[in-house]
């Protein structure tokens, strides 16, 4: 018999698979030569199974799927076999691959605004789609939409129907994606990076919907992923690729567990970094929190709250948004603040207006005893060398007119005019080096970079002035996890090397553990707790942080298994119509009727610490 | 790793590259340069001036007298040279027009979009109103103003139109431009405004700015031939593609080659530079490469 590592460690091997890939190859054409994406990868899947596909982006792992479905770019070529149930895909006709791309396998891809049409409202893509795979009356095909968006548990789905993509929320349109990648009742669903551009909360509901799924409809799961901890609770399968090979199969909990191949070792060391399972030596911050109470306020932050005005219209009135209220902070050298909380809650909007970049509303920024708001123009402008900000975008970040030498050059020119060409230059490669770039990119230009690459010299150019704050806008979302790791490493050196303060947002707890001495966690724009990051991940007060704190995937597929079983739905309520009392009280479990009535106020237990809670003492 | 060493270039040396590659421009280019070129070296080729009359030979047909190789008009007057100086002519007023108006549109249409708020509002106010004035009725009031100085009018009154549609796609694009993130990194890093405007949004415009140049500049040849044409624009004795056309128009059965060898020209640059645009359009459209 033989025993491949793939036949091998299946189980129940019984059930014939519905997706056998066997040596599968893809290569692109290029003008430059024929570029190899993938080669002989062979994977199986069977009905009521998930096979977890992980590794870094370029490692091949969407092209191998895209290939099986027929959806490779104009110069992309597969070879070896797929084969869906009886078909042979890759040799099969146009209407072939149309039958099983309808009928046999449903997909659903990372951004799930792209995947919509804008145009058409929720109910008429799903009516669409069922129209098409079954002869139902319109009103019976609407029964059937309602009762997927149901089954997706999407909130109030009969008024979602008649709304437009636009009107949802990302963890809403990834739910919809679903609904419509189930329309057909596919054997087979594919879901490409599902999570990836969604909180860590919605992540974990998302994955939760997933699993249900799965066992409910003995439907077939192929997840493709960077993130083991998205892999971890749901799949029985897990293969890692790397450059376009499959260099590791086995079960989940073997893989994740007791990983054989080097690669697989690393990726899972990186992802248990993330979930605070494993020490990561290099990023412990240098300073603690008591020997910064005598360093100057670097950033002090008083009853800040930012309203943004919405539906501005010729006649009608305006709405009031508030993304931030009374939110107060301090920052003094040397220290690192984490901000944590979903999409929405204000983290970005904090740092925009601590560094004068909009408009506030009411309270008082000072920097480094000054306030700014009261400055000339000019002054103000003469103060930003000081504090620094590192985008979440990190290509969108760069100018793509300039080359990588220019755009860190820029704050020179503008803070340092008296620095001639050539010392500015030595400047800029000193500060290259420094980030962990070679002198050789500085003549490259944004998008011949990496992501990892781009984030590196929006760093260097935050870093080359000795900024004396850098306020860090989820720098690591839109990176690969070893990447992420990387970056966290450099900014952990950069930060140790200095007296730079760091304020670092992140809707990650994983990552703001590892850089942050103190975490203040925001929902809704208004502040929940702060505390000690130790204190804050070893015993939460805040329930709102609880369920951040849950939503943490796990590396380990028993913890992950358990945390999704216990995950709880529901997403922040829109910020023009907060609840009453306590904004978080319409998600909090242990909400009482004190809670909708009164505004819990700030309380400080210890110095440096404080929670908006009015059950905290009995709860904890 | 084959990309990213492809990918070594810069963006403008990438869309060269995707240029030369296209037979249509390459094509496009070199009757371009031809006829500049000719337009150009023209009086140094032949003995005539684009005024000076040959009483011997009156509507001659092209080639029939070594001399005249394009033939002559009803008064004597090289058509080659006439037609060439009309090309010159032509695309001088054309190129200046639109180099007019391209550095209006784009200045107008970045600081409108840039600084927002109620100065865009009232800046585009006043695109608003100029485009609404009947510009032909522009045209013939300043004609009418300046009669001695036909060129000049004739480039004010195109220029003052042409600026218009630069400053609307300048102003659209630099307000997707202003939410960029690199725009907001600027800001954060305490570059002052103008500059900003000055080495952020310009650049990052000038790529949809070059494309619809070269599309402007057959627009205002058109323009400026259909002015003529009308006697509003180059006067007689001078020569412009469009009162050639004008007069060979008349003459269309007697001596049909005075209207085919100027309107010959002006189809092959409109064609060419038409051509080039689409190139140029299609050589910096990111979803190409």
């Amino acid at each position: 018999m033989p025993s491949t590592l793939a036949s091998a460690e299946r189980p129940g091997g019984a059930l014939p698979a519905v997706l056998n890939l066997a040596r599968l190859g893809v290569t692109f054409d290029t003008p430059r030569g024929p570029v190899v994406a993938a080669e002989d990868v062979t994977l199986s899947v069977a009905p009521g199974e998930c096979l977890g596909v992980v590794g870094e982006s370029g490692a091949g792992k969407s092209q191998v799927f895209l290939a099986v479905m027929g959806l490779l770019a104009a110069n992309g070529r597969a070879s070896g076999s797929a084969r869906f149930q009886e078909t042979e895909l890759l040799a099969a006709t146009p209407a072939a691959l149309d039958r099983v791309r309808g009928a046999g396998i449903g997909m659903v891809f990372q951004d799930p605004m792209t995947s919509l049409t804008p145009h058409l409202t929720v109910g008429d893509q799903l009516t669409e789609v069922l129209l098409r795979h079954a002869p139902l009356g319109a009103a019976a095909a609407r029964e059937r939409a309602l009762t997927l968006l149901e089954r997706v548990q999407l909130t109030d789905p009969a008024e979602r129907l008649g709304q437009y993509p636009h009107e949802l929320s990302g963890g809403m349109r990834q739910r919809v994606m679903i609904a419509l990648a189930l329309a057909s009742n596919p054997p087979l669903l594919i879901a490409d990076e599902p999570t990836t551009s969604l909180d860590v909360t919605v992540q974990a509901q998302i994955l939760a919907l997933l699993a249900a799924l799965k066992r409910e409809r003995e439907m077939a799961l192929i997840l493709i992923t960077h993130d083991l901890g998205a892999v971890a609770g749901l799949a029985d399968r897990v293969a890692v690729m790397r450059q376009g090979r499959v260099i590791e199969v086995g079960t989940a909990a073997r893989v994740l567990k007791t990983p054989q191949d080097p690669y697989t070792r690393r990726l899972v060391l990186d992802a248990r970094r993330l979930d605070g399972t494993a020490d990561s030596p290099k990023a412990t911050p240098a300073r603690q929190a008591a020997d910064a109470a005598r360093e100057p306020v670097v950033l002090a932050v008083t009853d800040l709250s930012v309203d943004f005005g919405v539906g501005r219209g010729w006649f009608g009135a305006q709405a009031r948004l508030a993304a931030l209220s009374r939110v107060s902070l301090e920052l003094r050298a040397g220290e690192s603040l984490g901000i944590v909380g979903e999409s929405g809650c204000g983290k970005s909007t904090l740092a925009r207006a601590a560094l004068q970049l909009l408009r506030t509303t009411s309270g008082r920024v000072v920097w480094l005893g000054r306030a700014p708001a009261q400055l000339p123009a000019a002054e103000l402008r003469s103060l930003r060398r000081d504090l620094q900000l590192i985008f979440q975008d990190p290509l969108g970040s760069l100018d793509p007119r300039m080359t990588v030498e220019e755009i860190v050059a820029e704050p020179l020119r503008v803070h340092e005019r008296a620095l001639d060409v050539r010392s500015r230059r030595a400047a800029v490669l000193a500060t290259l080096a420094h980030v962990g770039l070679t002198a050789e990119l500085a003549g490259r230009y944004p998008h011949e970079l990496s992501g990892g690459e781009c984030q590196r010299v929006g760093i260097a150019r935050a870093v080359v002035l000795g900024p004396k704050l850098l306020v860090c806008d989820e720098p690591l979302s839109a990176l690969d996890l070893p990447t992420q790791q990387q970056i966290v490493t450099l900014l952990a050196a950069l930060r140790a090397a200095s007296q730079m303060a760091l304020l670092f947002i992140s809707h990650n707890l994983g990552l703001v553990q590892q850089l942050c001495v103190r975490v203040l966690v925001l929902y809704l724009g208004r502040m929940m707790e702060l505390a000690p990051a130790a204190a804050l991940y070893a015993a939460p007060r805040h329930p709102y942080s609880r369920e951040l704190l849950a939503a943490l995937p796990s590396v380990d597929p028993d913890i992950q298994s358990a945390r999704l079983k216990a995950v709880r739905s529901g997403e922040p309520p829109s910020p023009l119509a907060p609840p009453s009392g306590c904004v978080y009280r319409t998600r909090c479990p242990q909400a009482r009727p004190v809670c909708a009535e009164r505004v819990p106020a700030w309380e400080e237990p210890a110095a440096g610490e404080g929670i908006a809670c009015h059950r905290w003492r009995e709860l904890s | 790793m084959t990309e990213r060493a492809a990918a070594a270039r810069g963006r403008w040396s990438d869309a060269a590259r995707r240029l030369k590659g296209n037979p249509l421009v390459v094509a496009a280019l070199a009757v371009l340069a031809a006829v500049t070129v000719l337009a150009v070296a023209a009086p140094l080729l032949t003995p005539w001036g684009y005024d000076s009359l040959d009483w011997r030979h009156l509507a001659q047909p092209p080639a029939r007298v070594a001399a005249h190789w394009f033939g002559t008009d009803r008064l004597g007057r090289d058509l080659f040279v006439r037609t060439l100086s009309g090309v010159r002519l032509s695309l001088l007023i054309s190129v200046l027009a639109s180099a007019v108006s391209l550095v209006i549109g784009v200045l107008w249409g970045a600081v409108a979009g840039f600084a927002g708020g109620r100065t865009d509002g009232w800046m585009m106010r006043f695109v608003d109103v100029l485009y609404s004035l009947p510009y032909l009725f522009v045209v013939i009031i300043l004609t009418s103003l300046f009669p001695s100085n036909n060129i000049a009018v004739l480039l004010l009154a195109l220029g003052a139109v042409g600026w218009l549609t630069t400053a609307r796609i300048v102003r659209a694009q630099t307000l997707a431009l202003k939410r960029r993130e690199f725009i907001e990194a600027a800001r954060a890093s305490g570059v002052a405004p103008g500059a900003i405007l000055l080495r952020h949004v310009v650049p990052n415009v000038l790529g949809p700015v070059v494309v619809y140049a070269t599309l402007i500049v057959p627009q205002m040849i058109l323009s400026e031939s259909f002015l003529s044409f009308l006697g509003l624009g180059v006067q007689e004795p001078r020569a412009s593609l469009g009162n050639l056309i004008y007069v060979g128009a008349q003459e269309l059965e007697s001596a049909p080659w005075m209207l085919l060898l100027p309107a010959a020209f002006l189809v092959a640059l409109l064609l060419s530079l038409n051509l080039l645009g689409d190139g140029l359009r299609d050589a910096f459209d990111p979803r190409e490469r």
